[in-house]
């Protein structure tokens, strides 16, 4: 286990030594459970608490408290006020010293090759994320945790449930420690360029902070976000949105049907309705605040009001992208974009989809700059001549490869919009008439691709193209394309695939003469 | 080694529309996959009819027939269309990926990078093993892939599993 380059790092915690999270962690971590239990005695216990110490407040002849067998009755009336207190110091106590143990056990550690943490007291765990495959880091300042000034950061890794978490640290100490693990990810040591490597020593740390700004190494301000979402469009967007009209539909319906004498459809009606104007609500507070600026480490997306996230996707781990219109929002003119990433955790499905939007609401141009970020490679013209094809309904000239006339049968509404297309090392897939999508899928992501077709569509001599990527919300499937010209897209993007994916050096992003491993073998 | 007692041409739709994912030195499965997938097929009938016919017979208990009845056209159509479905499948190895085509009805042809490859995995039941067969899957970073070779003789799966690391490794990428 090296330690990192000191060159390299700015936080003393990321200096390949064992060290431990802020010390009020555990209450963060268990006080929420905690806080439930206190408030539920609490709650129970509220009006006898309040008599015992105001009896003149107690209405006169209420008896319904003096019931045999109450614990509380029992101290007071055998005067066990000690053995009661005894008894509630045992529990703090018992309390203080697992939050103590459970403090003293979860370290982590930040080495030149991974991120480790280990946890528990009984049942120890010892997770590991190494630096050459890290998906991204999360900042997360949850509501609480907020207040006393403390951030916790997840190192998204490759494998399912592979995230390690780093919780909860100083906010500066997190920024830094985030800004650490990128730079060790990115490769920069392994740069030929690299900075010699100093002995440490703060003069020297100090020194290399300021020529380090000097420099414009770090940048001493952040970039601001390159797009701006106004809250009313925020709330227009969501308004207009079916799931929030369905919502509407569904709780104006269920009480006409509840007037008309049925009333028991109330219960199906008004909860369905509440969740989905709920969910709607939820869309709407993490989309505040939205924010998503290039960093030399990748793009940084920012979102929510209360619980604010920060994320840090590094180059290259974006595997699709889609772009979707709803019909209501077709007179705006204004789309929304969801990329398919390596998440980690299966489990956590609403964390995982609130990462995958990266606009919530964005007009065409900020479209095309949000774009510029996720996917470089594809510059200014082409991502122009990209979506001027892709995003309109079926444009003179068109480059896109559509259903052709005799299957329209197939797709009555979408045929001639319903079109594949491959952009040197990007496959774009245009769907949908009323429900208008862009998939754009970088081919040094693709894992694998596939021709289908089913026995209606070889009476048509059409076929199918699958495009397979991580799991997430976007899914890059086209159907019923004339046979022989999806074969040969097929081959292309095959060939395509395999040539980018050798040419693509990604993982290490910052290390210019990174050698692909083929060219290491 | 791979085309040791397999099948002597790939089985395709007979429609002009089909697929054609072009010419090669597509390898077949092994000829025992059909019968270790009838005798387990035509096990599994025997198992249903017997049940079936005791608790009619014997029993009296009429109801056992519907769902009996249904679980017997279905194991008898997958018996008639084995034959045709192990026929399908075909695996054509290629500079930088394999290529897998199963199904009739529902065509489908996968090429997958060996760049891309996870893991390769050899599994055999212990029917499979009576026969000496094998299947083999790849594992991609996307589910979606689900690339499985069926009835492969285990020492073709043995020689393609070892061929398919050694490919992967000179051609490892990220995700």
């Amino acid at each position: 286990m090296t330690a990192p380059t000191p060159a390299l790092v700015r936080s003393p915690l990321s200096d390949g030594r064992w060290h431990r999270p802020h010390p009020i962690t555990p209450l963060l971590r268990g006080g929420v459970a905690l806080l439930v239990v206190a408030g539920v005695v609490i709650a129970n216990l509220r009006e006898r608490l309040l008599f015992l110490v105001l009896p003149w407040l107690r209405p006169p002849g209420d008896e319904r408290w003096e019931q045999p067998g109450d614990p509380v009755d029992w101290i007071i009336a055998n005067e066990q006020y000690v053995l009661a207190s005894l008894g509630l110091l045992a529990v703090i106590v018992v309390l203080v010293i697992g939050f103590a143990l459970a403090w003293r056990f979860h370290t982590f550690r930040i080495t030149g090759d991974d991120v480790e943490v280990r946890s528990g007291i009984l049942f120890r765990s010892h997770r590991r994320a190494p630096l050459d495959r890290v998906q991204g880091v999360n900042l997360t300042r949850p509501f609480v945790a907020r207040f006393l000034g403390l951030a916790k950061l997840e190192v998204v890794g490759a494998g399912t449930s592979g995230n390690v978490k780093l919780e909860y640290l100083r906010l500066h100490d997190a920024e830094t420690i985030r800004a650490d693990i990128l730079r060790l990810a990115s490769g920069l040591e392994l740069a030929p360029d690299a900075v010699a490597v100093g002995p440490g020593g703060l003069r020297a740390e100090a020194a290399r902070a300021i020529s380090g700004i000097v420099d414009g190494d770090e940048p001493a301000v952040e970039s601001p976000s390159v797009v701006d979402l106004p809250v009313k469009r925020l709330v227009l967007a969501r308004l207009l949105d079916p799931a929030t009209i369905g919502g509407v539909t569904t709780l104006v319906a269920g009480l006409i049907v509840a007037a008309c004498g049925t009333p028991w459809i109330l219960f199906g009606a008004v909860p369905a309705g509440l969740g989905l104007l709920g969910y709607q609500v939820q869309v709407l507070l993490r989309s505040l605040r939205f924010g998503i600026a290039p960093t030399p480490d990748g793009v940084r997306i920012t979102f929510g009001l209360l619980t604010s996230v920060t994320e840090i996707l590094p180059p290259g781990r974006v595997h699709a992208v889609e772009l979707t219109q709803p019909l209501l929002w077709r007179p705006a003119g204004w789309w929304t974009v969801r990329i398919n990433r390596v998440t980690g955790n299966e489990s956590a499905q609403g964390g995982a989809d609130q990462l995958s939007v990266v606009l919530p609401v964005g007009t065409v141009e900020e479209v095309a700059r949000v774009l510029g970020l996720l996917l470089p490679a594809l510059d200014g013209p082409r991502l122009h001549a990209l979506l001027d094809a892709g995003l309109a309904a079926h444009p003179a000239d068109d480059p896109f490869l559509t259903t052709p006339r005799r299957a329209r049968i197939l797709r009555p509404l979408t045929w001639r919009r319903n079109g594949v297309r491959l952009d040197v090392d990007v496959l774009a897939m245009r769907r949908g008439v009323v429900w208008r999508q862009l998939v754009l899928v970088p081919l040094a992501r693709l894992q694998s691709i596939a021709l289908v077709q089913g026995p209606l569509a070889r009476r048509f001599s059409v076929a199918g193209l699958h495009a397979h990527t991580v799991k997430g919300p976007v899914i890059a499937k086209i159907g019923s394309i004339d046979r022989d010209a999806v074969t040969a897209r097929w081959h292309e993007v095959e060939t395509a695939a395999i040539t980018a994916a050798a040419a693509d050096r990604s993982h290490r992003w910052a290390d210019a003469g990174a050698q692909t491993p083929e060219e290491r073998a | 080694m791979l085309d040791a007692d397999t099948f002597d041409r790939i089985r395709e739709p007979r429609s002009a529309g089909r697929l054609q994912p072009g010419a090669g030195a597509w390898h077949r499965v092994s000829r025992r996959y059909l019968k270790a997938q009838l005798l387990s097929y035509g096990l599994l009938l025997a198992v249903v009819v017997v049940a079936v016919t005791v608790a009619t017979l014997v029993l009296g208990q009429p109801w056992p027939l519907i769902p009996g009845t249904i679980a017997v056209v279905f194991l008898v159509t997958m018996l008639v269309i084995l034959p045709r479905q192990v026929r399908a499948i075909g695996y054509l190895l290629r500079a930088d990926d394999l290529v897998l085509r199963r199904g009739i009805l529902w065509q489908r042809v996968v090429a997958v990078p060996y760049g891309r490859m996870q893991l390769v995995d050899i599994t055999h039941g212990p029917l499979d093993r009576h026969f000496g067969i094998a299947q083999l899957k790849l594992v991609t970073a996307a589910a979606a892939s689900a690339v499985s070779i069926p009835g492969l003789d285990q020492a073709a799966a043995e020689a393609l599993r070892d061929h398919l690391v050694e490919v992967a490794e000179n051609r490892r990428t990220g995700l």
